[in-house]
Formats: structure tokens, sequence, C-alpha cells
């Protein structure tokens, strides 16, 4: 029981730094803002949940002790990320932030309710 | 919903002062069988039996946690390659939803899949601008999930 514990703890720590990892790597290796933050939003949020799991499941094994902030830290990053990682693409594509020069296609330029700011800048 | 739940625990409370026990257990007993009650009287509602949603809330939290999985294997794949290969790109999506905690946790679920992120929704709830990562082949299949996400969206709510 514990054997299979121990590697549940170890796997979920591990997975939880590499994607933190990955993540920052990420933020340095992408174009632009918009695809940096697919990567900071998502798998950050992840890796630190992971984090979170593999203590949670240290601590109950190890001393008995269920700690239930971290269980709800882990819901509060997972409610939180995603409008965080939204509202910093919305900020910045409103104060005209340029997408990457490769990017295809952009229908927000064209929206109605975008016109008038957007005719502004001209 | 509220109401149904509501009226359950009212019959749960019942059973405890019918028995005279004042118990955890007793409360769980009281609580199930009122549960049987409310599925018999349950054309009397106007919404539907409420364990049915229940269902769908949590049919929904399975599918948050493995888009969740999915996306960061998405986005591992793109950044892990030799040399980045991205068409990214903005596209508007049309929804069908109407209220706004709706549209929150649409947007959220979208944010959370493979490749895709919210940017702005339009003021009259109706368009979704989403960020691609990789516009070609994101456009299709996310199509079709996120018909699956609006039709378990939809279940929450009926």
């Amino acid at each position: 029981m514990n054997g299979i514990a121990d590697f549940f703890i170890i796997v979920f720590i591990l997975l939880g730094a590499f994607l933190s990892l990955v993540a920052a790597y990420g933020v340095i290796r992408l174009p632009d803002v918009y695809t940096r933050n697919h990567a900071a939003s998502k798998a950050a949020t992840l890796g630190v949940m992971s984090v979170l799991l593999g203590s949670l499941i240290f601590f109950y094994v190890k001393d008995g002790y269920f700690n239930s902030r971290v269980l709800l830290g882990i819901v509060f990053i997972f409610m939180t990320s995603p409008v965080a990682g939204h509202l910093i693409s919305r900020a910045a594509y409103n104060s005209g932030v340029k997408l990457w020069g490769q990017s295809v296609q952009d229908d927000l330029k064209s929206a109605p309710h975008m016109k008038k700011t957007a005719s502004k800048d001209h | 919903m509220a109401f149904q739940i509501l009226l359950n625990m009212f019959l749960g409370f019942m059973w405890m002062f019918l028995t005279v026990t004042y118990e955890p257990v007793a409360f769980l007993k009281g609580y199930l069988f009122g549960l049987l009650i409310i599925f018999v009287f349950r054309r009397f509602f106007e919404s539907r039996f409420y364990l049915l949603r229940v269902i769908a809330v949590i049919n929904l939290l399975f599918i948050f946690i493995r888009e969740l999985i999915l996306s960061n294997i998405a986005v591992l794949k793109v950044l892990l390659r030799p040399k980045i290969e991205v068409r990214p790109g903005i596209f508007a999506y049309t929804t069908v939803l109407k209220e706004d905690w709706q549209i929150t946790v649409l947007s959220s679920l979208i944010t959370l899949t493979p490749g895709t992120l919210v940017i702005d929704v339009s003021p009259d709830n109706k368009v979704l601008y989403v960020h691609a990562m990789d516009i070609e082949d994101a456009k299709e299949s996310i199509k079709s999930i996120k018909d699956t996400f609006e039709k378990a969206i939809l279940e929450v709510s009926r």
C-alpha cells in the first residue's frame, strides 16, 4: 500500500515540476503574447495542480493528516487560471498588441464592436 | 432544482424527528427515502428530477479534467518539437448559449481545450472570439468538440 502511494507521490510531483518547466520554456520560445499565453495558462495550471495533489497525498500517507486547504487550493487554481489567461490576452488585444507576422486570420479586427477603437488608431 | 434539494433535506430532518434518532445515519436514511418520494412525485415539479442534473454537473467536471490533460499533451507536442510550426489566428465562434454563467463555463472550457484561448466575447453574448494555436487542423475538430461542450452545458440547464 505504501509503495503504491510513494509511486503516485513521486509521479505527481515530478510531472508537475516537468510541466512547469515546459511552461517556462514555452514562454521563452513562442513568438507572440497570445501563443505564449497558451503555454502559460495551460501547462502551468496542470503543473501546479499535480504538485499540490502530490503533497496532499504525501501528508495524508505519512502523517495521516488530510489538509483540506490544499484541496481548496487545487479547486481555486483550476477555476481562476483560465479566466486569468483570458483577461491577459483580452487586455493585450485591446491595448493594440499585434499578432505574430505569420498569423493566418484575424476575425476580431473586423468585429462590429471593435470598429470604433480600430479606426481611432489610423 | 434548489427547491427540490431543500425539500429533500426537509424530508431527511422529518425522518430524524419521526424516529427520534438524531444521528447522521438517520438523516442519510431519511434523505434516501425523501429521494424516493421526490422521484415518485416528480411530475408535480416544474423542473425535472434533480438527480439527473447532478449527474450532468459531474459529467461536465470530468470533461473539464479530460480537456485539461489533453491540452497539456498538445502544448507539449508543439513546444518540444525542434522547430516551432504553428499557424495562429483568431476565429469567430457563434454560440447558442444565452445566460451569463453558461458562457463563462463555455469560455473557460474552450480556454482549457487543446490549442484554443478565448480573447473576447461580443457585447450581445452571441459570438466568442477564439485564438487558435494552429488554425488549420484546429477549426474542424474544435467545432465538433465544442458541440459536445455546448450539449453538456445545455444538459445541465435543461
